[in-house]
């Protein structure tokens, strides 16, 4: 457990990518099995402890501190593991006690085997036994949130590197394997056979696009390119295949690799041939494409009822064939992977699997002004959820990561309005300590009286230097504390004008405001702004007015 | 007399208006008595000035010789008579000349503490106890997860990277006063006797520690230097000088940055440390607590920091416990090390 919870410590702390394969490359190298192929487990998601909730690591520690000091700590660390590893008492341990750290995979052969009462015994002996680097990483592992800036993808990758092979060759196998690896790490360190169970349905990196910049028109030839509406939904990759025992196996991937066919069951039977697919995935009603919102509800759920599937039914909008049947179609120009693609659909019909329409264009003016309007350009009522659109050169090969100068994504303005600065609270994570999650308001009279409504709450779109120096402000500027929230000062005279950016805006009876935005963020700190000249409630009524105009809502 | 009246908040800091002064003082007064140099504490342009002759002398290093219209010394342990009150200075252990001010009248002691700790620090005198009615204390650390580690292991870590990375220069962000001088020291305790290269901001608080008799080795300024040929070499800066374009000069940095603050990762990935160090000069849960039990106190004030917790555990000791809210003093300032200074 040392080792590992020295690995995460420094993984932690450690920003850049390649310095991160070569510590968990390292680390395979240095730890033997099946030490370290636990370690794999837990760094790509493939260790689920059902009975280690975070309620049982509450009961402990309230079993150890006052409740008060427990809970000003947890506001001012944001993490609950970090809150217990930094609190649990020091204990002393008599001679006849054991109090070796645990190893790893002994905490994991203990967690898959002991009964459920004797849990809270076991846990709290490992957490006496550890220091607290070790109590932090035990805890993160078993609640299942190591959240150390480690994907699935970049251990493999580490793996690949021990043994000099490409990442694609793990994912080529992945899916057979149980933890701890010791036949893949086998494999891969050249002493033993390939795993014989290749997967049929493997994860393939996606290829990503930059934003488009002014400058960039100038130079890019419109003929060079076609473009399609980027939707506002999840970006996926639907993969099936044959496996050995002659099973049709389809996997549904995020665009990190994780997989999500469990949260999507009703999608899995649209993929009907063997091949893989780059699609957005969308929620249907009615015959038209919904906003993220209504996605939302449906993302996250750990049930997935067959209500919840019948009241947000997914689709996929097709951009792209990555495998067609035995071919792999990547190195091949966009403009010939699309045609492959719609012969495809044409072939194999499902109402779950459609093709994303591309944009016909001429220049950049005509492209410019589609994304204006995606109604009157052939998005029609599915124009609330495009997001801007993306042009891709008719010759790109199909590359893993953001190469440069093939894909374009050019998303739609963001509004923005100047609004006040009203309450603030500690953010979470990596943002614990400072204020960062900012509710603001506009003014509006109301009963002959202006005062500022609130509009929304941004905890993002600030620099780290712009984020210190709006804590500042917030420590500086309270006027009252509500539990965690701080009431800033905010009047016509004193407070602080925030420029917010924000994607949409819908009507909200949840809102003392009436008015909801979507994605906002901060994009401007306009100290220079006196308060009284933000914006008003009307100007935001405008707004949703108008936008009920152009688009069918 | 009772405690409220002898002494309480004004705007420009604590006031004591039967003797006639404020105690570190954030805004210019008449009468100003200073218990360590730390800016947030000791600020130029008060008309008279009562602090320890070290406290004194880094005033001077820092705002020139006119930083006060005249000043005083205070002798640590004497009591000194001023107007209706008497004030005595006692060690707190926070950097080179840091004092309690204890404050007495009609049988009434109220001992504020200013910034203080009680970890072993090479370079000052430790803290002392000083019974009291009222204790004021700080509560930066005031939170029962700060539980500071030996800052003689947190060095080895920092020698113990150096050694793993010898191709790459280690820069340490400290604060200037204090902080920095503690690292050195530790540093040469451990054995290393290298030359440690210095910010510029840092040499004139390097070569006054050493004048007072600090010991700190050959202490080699950067501007001195090519900083390309500093490999593997230890340098120190002000936390802020960590995100410059100062910093980005050396070869491969590792950035590290004692302060206290680094016990929780958050604060320590905020600022994109990759080596956190969890020194501090000030006292972390266990010290506050057993501080203010050691003083017996009956009724415990508290400046600045995370107040709310050490308030609570007094009552759950008996303790009257009451926050001041004064402004101006850390309140986190480690977010803003502007003049690189502030101590944590």
């Amino acid at each position: 457990m040392n080792r590992f919870a020295a690995l995460l410590d420094r993984l932690a702390f450690e920003p850049r990518r390649n310095a991160k394969i070569a510590l968990i490359a390292d680390f395979f190298r240095n730890t033997p099995d099946p030490e370290r192929g636990y370690a794999l487990a837990a760094m790509t998601g493939g260790l689920v402890f059902p009975q280690a909730k975070a309620g049982l690591i509450r009961q402990l520690i309230a079993e150890r501190t006052d409740p008060v000091l427990f809970a000003l700590s947890y506001d001012y660390v944001g993490d609950l593991s970090e809150t217990v590893a930094l609190l649990w008492p020091a204990r002393a341990f008599s001679p006849e006690e054991s109090f070796a750290a645990p190893s790893l995979s002994g905490v994991i052969e203990t967690l898959a085997t002991a009964h459920k009462s004797a849990l809270p015994k076991h846990l709290a002996g490992w957490l006496d036994a550890l220091d607290e680097t070790g109590r932090w990483a035990l805890l993160k592992l078993i609640t299942g949130a190591l959240r150390i800036g480690v994907s699935a993808r970049l251990a493999k990758t580490a793996v690949a590197q021990l043994g000099g092979l490409e990442p694609d060759a793990i994912e080529q196998v992945w899916h057979g394997l149980l933890p701890p690896y010791e036949d893949l790490f086998a494999w891969v360190e050249g002493h033993g056979p390939m795993p014989e169970a290749r997967d049929p349905a493997p994860f393939r990196p996606p290829m990503l696009a930059h934003a488009i910049e002014d400058g960039d028109f100038a130079r890019l030839d419109p003929a060079d390119f076609t473009a399609e509406w980027k939707w506002d939904g999840i970006r996926i990759q639907a993969a099936s295949g044959i496996d050995a025992a002659g099973k049709r196996i389809t996997r549904l991937y995020s665009r990190t690799g994780e997989e999500i066919s469990n949260a999507f069951p009703d999608l899995l039977d649209a993929l009907g041939f063997d091949g893989a697919i780059d699609g957005e995935l969308l929620i249907l009603r009615e015959g038209r494409v919904q906003s993220f919102n209504v996605l939302q509800q449906r993302l996250n759920r750990k049930q997935v009822s067959a209500k919840l599937i019948a009241d947000f039914p997914a689709l996929i909008r097709a951009y792209d064939l990555l495998i067609d049947g035995a071919d792999d179609l990547r190195p091949l120009p966009f403009a010939e992977r699309r045609a492959r693609l719609e012969a495809r659909l044409a072939e194999h019909r499902s109402a779950k699997l459609g093709l994303s329409a591309l944009i016909p264009f001429g220049t950049w003016e005509e492209l410019a002004a589609a994304r204006a309007d995606p109604a009157s350009a052939g998005a029609e009522g599915d124009a609330e959820a495009v997001e801007g659109c993306m042009i891709k050169r008719r010759d790109s090969p199909y590359l893993p990561g953001r190469p440069k100068g093939l894909w374009y994504k050019w998303k739609r303005d963001p509004r923005v309005i100047d609004a006040v600065l009203m309450y603030a609270q500690r953010g979470h994570g990596k943002r614990s300590s400072f204020y960062s999650d900012f509710t603001f308001g506009v003014w509006r009279n109301e009963g002959g009286t202006e005062g500022l409504v609130p509009v929304g709450k941004a905890y993002f779109g600030f620099t780290d230097e712009e984020l210190a120096a709006l804590d500042r402000f917030v420590r500086k500027h309270t006027i009252d504390r509500h539990g965690p929230v701080r009431v800033v000062e905010a009047n016509a005279e004193a407070g602080l004008v925030l420029e917010v950016a924000f994607e949409g805006l819908n009507r909200s009876t949840r809102h003392k405001s009436g008015v909801a935005m979507r994605f906002p963020r901060i994009s401007r700190i306009r100290w220079d702004k006196p308060a009284r000249e933000a914006d008003r409630l009307e100007t935001l009524e405008r707004m949703l007015a108008s936008a009920e105009v152009t688009s069918p809502a | 007399m009772k405690p409220a009246d002898l002494l309480f908040p004004r705007p420009e800091g604590l006031y004591c208006p039967a003797g006639g002064f404020f105690i570190d003082p954030v805004r210019p007064v008449e009468r100003a008595l200073i218990t360590h140099g730390h800016a947030d504490h000791a600020r130029a342009g008060h008309g008279a000035v009562l602090a320890t002759r070290k406290t004194l002398a880094i005033m001077a290093v820092r705002y020139g010789d006119s930083f006060a219209g005249s000043r005083q010394e205070a002798v640590l342990g004497e009591r000194l008579p001023i107007n209706n009150v008497t004030v005595s200075f006692h060690p707190a252990g926070h950097v080179l000349g840091s004092a309690q001010i204890a404050v007495e009248a009609g049988g009434t002691r109220i001992v504020v503490s200013g910034d203080y700790k009680r970890a072993s620090d090479p370079t000052c005198q430790p803290f002392e106890i000083v019974p009291c009615d009222v204790f004021v204390s700080e509560a930066t650390f005031g939170l029962p997860i700060f539980r500071h580690p030996d800052a003689g292991r947190e060095v080895a870590r920092l020698l113990a990277s150096q050694a793993l990375f010898p191709e790459r220069a280690h820069l340490v962000g400290a604060y200037a006063l204090g902080k920095a001088q503690r690292i050195v020291r530790l540093i040469r305790q451990a054995g290393y006797d290298r030359p440690i290269h210095v910010h510029g901001a840092m040499e004139k608080l390097m070569a006054f520690y050493s004048s007072e008799g600090v010991s700190l080795g050959e202490i080699v300024p950067v501007r001195a230097t090519d900083r390309a040929r500093l490999k593997g070499e230890i340098i120190l800066c002000p936390p802020g000088s960590l995100q410059d374009l100062w910093s980005r000069k050396f070869p491969d940095p590792v950035t590290a940055f004692a302060s206290g603050w680094m016990q929780t990762r958050a604060r320590a990935r905020q600022r994109g440390v990759e080596l956190p160090l969890i020194v501090s000069d000030h006292a972390d849960w266990p010290d506050l607590c057993r501080t203010i039990r050691e003083t017996g106190c009956s009724e415990l004030w508290v400046t600045h920091g995370q107040e709310d917790a050490l308030v609570h555990w007094a009552a759950t000791q008996g303790i009257r416990a009451r926050p001041l809210h004064l402004v101006g003093y850390g309140d986190d300032g480690e977010a803003e090390p502007v003049s690189g200074e502030q101590a944590a």
